[in-house]
């Protein structure tokens, strides 16, 4: 396990390397001043610029500003959004929160949803409920996330007005800013419209995140139905069958746990792309995370705030990536043996 | 426990929270608040320092109260933050009586030790007008309206006489002066929190975090996402129905469209998809013929604009009604002159120009254009209560001129570069407009047409009549209304025959909301007021035990 850890440790750094290398020749890519761009300083004095370059080392060489950039980076000073002239890192700590939010949530229905159909579609393996269960997967992953976006809003928001169409609670709240998780600064926060505003922002999550969760949970249905087909063909399936055991027994107590198995590798994989369409969803239905964010910061050419939120957002999903690796290693020992990263 | 009956727990427990707990709280507070679809951040929450409407929306009304308010259909002026006024006979000394006992917002910021007396009266016109005022060149020094109305020409000096009365002394006669004082940029600040913010060095916050009388207090603001007012409730006259007043800033129109639809503001600003808001029985559509006035204006120092044959001719060729029906989609009235129908000063004789080809092409040929010319109209790029699409419009235009033979290229820029560009002059004619501050006639005149204003002027046309400014002076100089009347006419005659622009329409500002939103929220003039709206509830509000309210929560 020590093995596995470092090895997975080195292969972070070395990534994290690259991609800081990325940002960092971002600031010479992009038009205007390379220092200007490294620190989102636009107003600031010729006296302030000097001691800001100074800072970076723009005087030395580029491994020696590569050095500085770093270090500035691991101090947390990620420079000034160029829009609102705001510490980068404070907009980020307010605003990941709610992306996080949004992508458990959507990756929690996608799970729910998508595991058990493929299961069932498995179970019933080139059956007409199989057909089925494949054919409405197949659908669901060929739908474009912006076109139901706006469908939904259009049926059950304005259509039937059963659900909010914009923003993580209604405005009428006022919750105050603890964790920036929403649900979790509800709860601990003392207004006397406490369940009011829980029930609330439970209705403005829901549209988002079951369109965010389509795509996922399509993929999940293939995934799990692959893997307990896998299983349900395994020969100790068949020696269970042979002693006797039911149906539900042989499902519920071998099949269902070794197919997991399989599946849950996969979850850190479809974390990266559940964050990418909900960087478009969140742009469809207001929602006030970083992917809203880094696409406005897009439209009004913040560079600073591109850069930084790019680094941010994938070493964010790189970490995700690491940690399901931990949780299938403990869950699955024979992946411990694999010592290479993946 | 096994995790079937941990699951259903969990089932139950969610529906619960989802359905379970309407007790009638939230009913109530959602019913006790109003939330306002706006069309943009405001740079600051004191109207003396913009003529944005979008922030005199967010402020004048709400936050603040000036000595004067309009009132009445003809707005006539009447008592506000002066309880009575009186002007001497030579019009130069102006005493103001101020009302006692009118409470400052109490907030988490400043908590006021006295009530508005003269001193803030002081205080808040020596800012714009004094230059050695420690206020005046705090958030930049500029107070464009006052400026406009040339408001540090006019008054000599404001004096105290007692605790209640101030009066203000004037260089000349000036019969808008008052009409100036009732404007949304007229508004009064607090100098005892002046002082306050002066002795711990934060001035700047003054316009950030604003005190004032109004009606609503400021709770929270951030930039590009929420304003939250609660209710002032030791506001001086009747307290505000509603408690809290929470503005949802939404640039995009299609965001607006869509929480208004479903029902996540109660009301928006300048909605789009007027046929769908009007079909909804749960949502009414609203107007208001504001003073304003979109126009197709000629650059009278370039030929063959300097020609006043040809600019009649270039008016005589474009069909202003094919303009109102597709680019008003027909909620504007056609323009006769610049001033609205409904100004006092309007004129009824002014003989309103008929569209016809024939004629325009016969003065061309006067003029010694029969073959024609080639020209540019400059565009404005945005959209604006007085020209929603001028593009569009420029492109009518251009059909229309070309059956005269003059051939037409279309000019915009990004309305900044648009705006320096049209002061140097570059233009031949261009499509502009003017929305009034306040509804005295002047208003309109000097601001769109006048040449005395030099550099800094409005009129883009750089026409310049010397009878023109003479009428417009005299008729400030006197306070009769028939004799403004009289010299008004003869304004507007002046400018129907010389024709530097081409007066197209005065539109209406609209505004949707949900039927159970009561009240007037658009006023005539500048900004909007929330005092007198409630919300009828739909389900009547159940019996609660719930004694906390908004109330306890301010401070």
């Amino acid at each position: 396990m020590l093995t596995f850890t470092l090895r997975r440790l080195s292969l972070f750094i070395f990534t994290m390397l690259v991609l800081t290398l990325l940002s960092f020749s971002l600031s010479f890519l992009f038009p205007g001043d390379t220092v200007i761009n490294h620190s989102g300083q636009i107003n600031a004095t010729a006296e302030e610029l000097t001691l800001v370059s100074n800072s970076y080392h723009m005087d030395k060489d580029i491994f020696s500003q590569y050095g500085a950039y770093l270090s500035h980076i691991i101090n947390g000073d990620l420079g000034l959004s160029m829009a609102s002239q705001s510490p980068i890192s404070n907009e980020i700590m307010e605003l990941l929160p709610a992306t996080i939010e949004l992508s458990l949530v959507a990756l929690l229905i996608a799970m729910l949803v998508g595991i058990p159909l493929g299961f069932i579609a498995a179970i019933n393996h080139n059956k007409t409920s199989d057909n089925v269960i494949l054919s409405l997967a197949m659908l669901g992953y060929s739908i474009p996330v912006f076109w139901l976006g706006l469908l939904a809003i259009l049926v059950f928001s304005i259509t039937l007005g059963w659900l909010p169409s914009a923003g993580q609670i209604s405005l009428l709240f006022e919750i105050e800013f603890v964790t920036g998780i929403q649900f979790i600064d509800i709860l601990l926060s003392d207004s006397p419209y406490k369940w009011q505003a829980f029930s609330n922002a439970s209705a403005h999550i829901i549209l988002p995140a079951c369109v965010i969760a389509l795509a996922p949970a399509t993929i999940f249905i293939r995934l799990s139905r692959a893997a307990m087909i896998e299983v349900l063909a395994a020969s100790y399936i068949r020696a269970a069958r042979a002693k006797g055991l039911n149906f539900s027994q042989i499902i519920f107590r071998h099949a269902i746990r070794n197919a997991l198995i399989k599946i849950i590798r996969h979850v850190g994989l479809q974390f990266a792309n559940l964050v990418t369409i909900a960087m478009v969803t969140e742009v469809i239905f207001s929602w006030p995370g970083i992917g809203r964010w880094l696409i406005e910061s897009v439209y009004q050419r913040d560079y600073t705030a591109i850069q930084s939120g790019l680094l941010v957002l994938s070493c964010f999903i790189f970490i995700i990536h690491i940690l399901t690796d931990f949780i299938y290693a403990a869950l699955n020992p024979l992946a411990r043996g694999n010592n290479h990263g993946s | 426990m096994n995790y079937k009956s941990a699951l259903s727990l969990v089932i139950v427990v969610l529906a619960a929270m989802l359905t379970g707990c309407n007790d009638g709280n939230t009913l109530s507070l959602s019913e006790r608040s109003i939330i306002y679809c706006s069309e943009g951040s405001p740079d600051s929450f004191n109207p003396q320092l913009s003529t944005s409407g979008t922030t005199s929306d967010a402020s004048s009304k709400l936050l603040y109260n000036s000595l004067l308010v309009y009132k009445g259909k003809n707005n006539s002026l009447a008592p506000s933050l002066a309880k009575d006024w009186h002007v001497t006979r030579d019009g130069k000394k102006i005493t103001f009586y101020l009302r006692q006992n009118v409470n400052f917002h109490q907030t988490s910021y400043f908590t006021p030790t006295r009530t508005l007396n003269a001193d803030d009266i002081l205080f808040t016109f020596n800012r714009v007008l004094d230059n050695e005022h420690e206020y005046h060149q705090v958030s930049g020094g500029h107070y464009p309206f006052f400026h406009s109305v040339k408001f540090s020409d006019l008054v000599e000096n404001i004096e105290k006489i007692n605790e209640y009365t101030v009066r203000f002394i004037l260089k000349r006669n000036d019969s808008s002066f008052l009409a100036n004082l009732a404007t949304d940029y007229a508004v009064i600040l607090s100098a005892e929190y002046g002082q306050q913010l002066t002795k711990s060095g934060n001035q700047h916050e003054i316009d950030i975090l604003p005190i004032g009388t109004g009606p609503f207090l400021l709770k929270d603001y951030r930039v590009g996402s929420l304003i939250r007012f609660y209710r002032h409730n030791a506001y001086w006259q009747e307290k505000a129905k509603i408690e809290q007043l929470v503005y949802d800033i939404s640039p995009r129109e299609t965001s607006r469209l869509t929480k208004l639809l479903a029902k996540e503001c109660d009301v928006s600003s300048y909605p789009i998809a007027h046929g769908k808001i009007s079909e909804r029985a749960d949502l009414r559509l609203e107007s208001v013929t504001s003073l304003n006035i979109g126009y197709f204006g000629f650059n009278t120092k370039k030929p063959p604009f300097d020609n006043k044959l040809v600019r009649q001719a270039v008016s005589l060729a474009i069909n202003k009604q094919a303009l109102i029906d597709t680019v008003y989609e027909s909620q504007a009235v056609s323009a006769k002159s610049i001033l609205p129908e409904t100004s006092w000063a309007y004129n009824d004789e002014t003989p309103e120009l008929i569209y016809n080809p024939i004629q325009a092409k016969s003065l061309l040929e006067v003029a010694g254009y029969a073959q024609g010319f080639t020209m540019d109209i400059w565009a404005m790029p945005v959209q604006r209560a007085y020209n929603p699409n001028a593009v569009t419009m420029a492109k009518l235009i251009q059909a229309d001129l070309k059956k005269i033979g003059i051939k037409v290229k279309i000019v915009t820029y990004e309305w900044s570069t648009f705006l320096r560009r049209l002061s140097l002059g570059e233009h031949q004619s261009f499509l502009l407009g003017w929305s009034a501050d306040h509804p005295d006639p002047d208003n309109f005149f000097s601001q769109i047409l006048s040449c005395s204003k030099g550099s800094q002027s409005n009129n883009r046309t750089f026409w310049c009549n010397k009878e023109y400014d003479e009428l417009l002076q005299k008729a400030l100089e006197t306070t009769k209304i028939s004799e403004r009347k009289e010299y008004y006419a003869k304004a507007m005659a002046i400018i129907s025959d010389e024709m530097p622009i081409l007066p197209i329409a005065h539109s209406k500002r609209f505004q949707a909301r949900g039927s159970n939103v009561k009240g007037d929220i658009m006023e005539d003039f500048g900004g909007i007021s929330f005092h007198h709206v409630s919300k009828v509830s739909i389900n009547p509000p159940k019996l609660t035990n719930q004694t906390e309210s908004l109330d306890t929560e301010v401070n």
